[in-house]
């Protein structure tokens, strides 16, 4: 940066500063005291230099943050020690033993992990593995599709109210009968996905012609309407005081005490959660993830490569909801107690943050996202009431200076064998 | 019988008439060439044959079938496919990967890689950028691969949408020496949009001018070619 342009930055900051000071004055410099009927305007003057400086100083970083992140492109990388260990460990991860063996070491933590850190710990991740598996089945639909759907949370509780409706109306007659309700898990996990699915291509139906804006807000709407029928039919659904007593999953008749319970809901949510990279993967890589992609990117080219467009928007839905739907069983039983507060336009809004916080369409960007999204809140309870702040200030920093996300989709790149020898191009591995 | 034949076709937008009482034919094997001005209607013909544009009244044939109903994915499957206009590459897919959605409806997986090959020997500047996403690609380039996809259908007709928009003169003639190559090598049927109405009739059989949403006129190339009103109103000479 050359001095002149230093100058007019730095202008640029005081002129800011001059602007917050004058925006913040009532608020932080003012203080009305109300006493004996009068009110007496103290003045705190000594909080104006605070004021001003420190917002000199965030304005004139940020000035040069923005400027470095702009330039940031032009230099061609230099070698640091730490791009040659990360380079390191990349070209050793491609060799198959360590692979390997870092995979078994994962297993190994993932599996351990309740065992070594006790059911407090265990209980918080269940929570985020149940954010893993919305936000996986959230960027099939927004990362992959390009539709917004900011109803996401109404399949999370149908999921969640199958399950809890379930043991509403079939609990007795189970136990009546001298089945273990246990079983009722099992039966909810699978119902849920198809139930899910069924309310997924209800809603797409009509937003079939929407895109952007338009079916944001119409997906938002009929988030919030999901939840109020929920709120508002009391006899059937429990209105809001919702449902308690959910039973926990069967397992070989067995009665676990609540920490046993939670490992074994914890296993459960891994192998659910593997499941669920499993298929998605199959999905990004086959035509009808590209197709999704592709009507993302351009809806009447996609026509006119013979895309079903109709068929796809219902499938993006579908597919979506489906994830939504196991993930709301999995929380039902967690908790074992549901009402709609759990399903509110916020948890839609979390799920899409995950999302673009760890990058738009890439699955361990999703995975990562909703990790961090769950588990620094938990860690970091102190500073709870400023939750909002925070997550707004950190999607403003993603945005500018990482907008493809924190682990951004790395795009397969296929091999093509080249019919002459005579060619010089290679085919590019990835 | 025809390979595809518009009667009587008729194509609003809202209450304004686009289209009015279009026919034409193409036989199997041509090159036929639709030209007009700007805003006569070229595009709005391209988009009501392949379905995405609804025709009010009228009829559309393909092999004598009525395709004037038919979803978009429907008649692509019966053989059409289109280079759409300003050639709408999906720009963060890759070369092979927008060329694999030409291939969406196929399910031959060797004869389409065959394809591949075929398409990249007719245009090697392909070849090499195949990872590249295809939003990152020369205007060109971009137009090479948006004809490469459609030909990754295999179509039996080919719609193409103002290929040489906005490509250097050198490059233009490149590309209509690909399309009469394509016509004769694979022996697809070839109906093309142009504002380039010189080269455009110049390698086709046959060509239709359409004024105002009508058309105007309907004769050989030839003899468009030698029309003194052709002459002075789209070859500027
Ligand atoms: N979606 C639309 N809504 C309303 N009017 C439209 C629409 N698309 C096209 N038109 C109108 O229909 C007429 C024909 O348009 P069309 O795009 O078919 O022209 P064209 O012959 O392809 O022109 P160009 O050579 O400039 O591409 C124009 O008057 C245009 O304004
Ligand atoms: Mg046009």
């Amino acid at each position: 940066m050359n001095r002149k342009n230093q100058k007019s930055e730095l202008i640029a900051s005081l002129v800011s500063t001059i602007w917050f000071v004058i925006l913040l004055f009532p608020f932080l410099v003012m203080k009305v005291n109300v006493t004996g009927g009068k009110a007496v305007v103290i003045f705190r003057w000594s909080y104006l230099p605070v004021i001003a400086i420190s917002i000199f100083v965030l304005s004139f970083l940020w000035r040069r943050a923005l400027e470095w992140n702009q330039h940031r492109g032009d230099k061609t990388p230099v070698r640091t020690p730490l791009s040659g260990i990360r380079d390191f460990i990349i070209t050793a991860l491609r060799r198959k033993p360590i692979k390997l063996g870092v995979m078994a070491l994962l297993l190994l933590i993932v599996l351990a992990y309740p065992y070594v850190l006790g059911m407090y710990h265990t209980n918080i991740m269940i929570t985020a593995l149940i954010y893993v598996m919305l936000a996986l089945g959230l960027n099939i639909v927004v990362g992959l599709g390009g539709l917004l759907n900011l109803g996401y949370a109404a399949f999370f509780a149908v999921g969640a109210y199958t399950y809890g409706l379930l043991w509403k109306y079939a609990g007795p007659a189970f136990i009546s009968a001298g089945i273990d309700t246990g079983w009722l898990f099992w039966i909810a996990l699978p119902s849920a996905g198809v139930i899910a699915v069924i309310f997924g291509i209800l809603l797409s139906l009509p937003v079939l012609r929407l895109r952007g804006d338009y079916l944001a807000i119409i997906t938002l709407a009929f988030g919030e309407m999901f939840r109020m029928v929920l709120q508002n039919s009391g006899p059937v659904t429990g209105g809001a005081t919702g449902i308690s007593l959910i039973p926990r999953p069967w397992l070989f008749g067995i009665r676990l005490p609540p920490r046993q319970a939670a490992t074994y809901i914890y296993y459960i949510a891994i192998i659910l959660v593997i499941f669920t990279i499993f298929v998605v993967r199959r999905i990004e890589d086959s035509r009808v993830g590209r197709a999704l992609e592709a009507m993302r990117e351009d809806e009447v080219a996609c026509e006119a490569m013979g895309v079903d467009l109709v068929r796809n928007k219902m499938a993006t839905f579908a597919l979506g909801a489906f994830w939504a739907g196991i993930a709301g069983v999995l929380l039902a039983a967690q908790t074992t107690y549901i009402n709609p507060d759990s399903f509110t336009l916020w948890e839609s809004i979390m799920v899409l943050m995950a999302i673009v916080i760890g990058g738009t369409g890439s699955i361990p960007g999703a995975i990562g996202g909703a990790l961090i999204l769950k588990l620094l809140p938990e860690y970091f309870r102190p500073l709870a009431q400023y939750r909002m702040l925070i997550y707004g200030i950190a999607m403003i920093i993603i945005i500018i200076f990482k907008p493809d996300g924190l682990i951004p989709r790395n795009r397969k790149r296929y091999t093509f064998v080249e019919k002459s020898a005579s060619d010089s191009v290679p085919g590019v591995q990835k | 019988m025809a390979l595809m034949e518009l009667k009587n076709v008729c194509t609003f937008y809202g209450n304004i008439q686009a289209l009015r009482n279009i026919s034409l034919t193409v036989e199997e094997g041509e090159i036929v060439t639709l030209i007009g001005a700007n805003g006569a209607g070229k595009t709005t013909t391209l988009m009501s044959i392949c379905g995405i544009t609804t025709i009010r009244s009228g009829e559309i044939l393909l092999d004598g079938v009525d395709i004037s109903k038919k979803n978009p994915h429907q008649i692509v499957s019966m053989g059409l496919s289109q280079v759409p206009e300003g050639r709408r590459i999906f720009p963060q897919l890759t070369v092979l990967e927008n060329l694999d959605m030409g291939a969406f409806l196929r399910k031959d997986t060797d004869l389409i890689k065959k394809d591949f090959e075929e398409v990249f020997d007719i245009f090697p500047r392909l070849a090499e950028r195949r990872n590249q996403p295809g939003g990152t690609l020369s205007g060109g380039e971009q137009q090479m691969l948006a004809i490469s996809r459609a030909l990754m259908a295999r179509p039996r007709i080919l719609l193409m949408d103002e290929p040489s928009l906005g490509l250097a003169p050198l490059f233009v003639h490149n590309i209509f020496e690909v399309i009469k190559r394509i016509n004769i090598e694979r022996k697809t049927t070839i109906f093309l949009v142009e504002q380039n109405a010189n080269m455009a009739l110049k390698i086709a059989n046959k060509g239709y001018v359409l004024q105002n949403g009508v058309i105007k006129m309907a004769e050989t190339a030839e003899k468009l070619l030698a029309n003194e009103e052709v002459r002075k109103a789209y070859l500027g000479l």
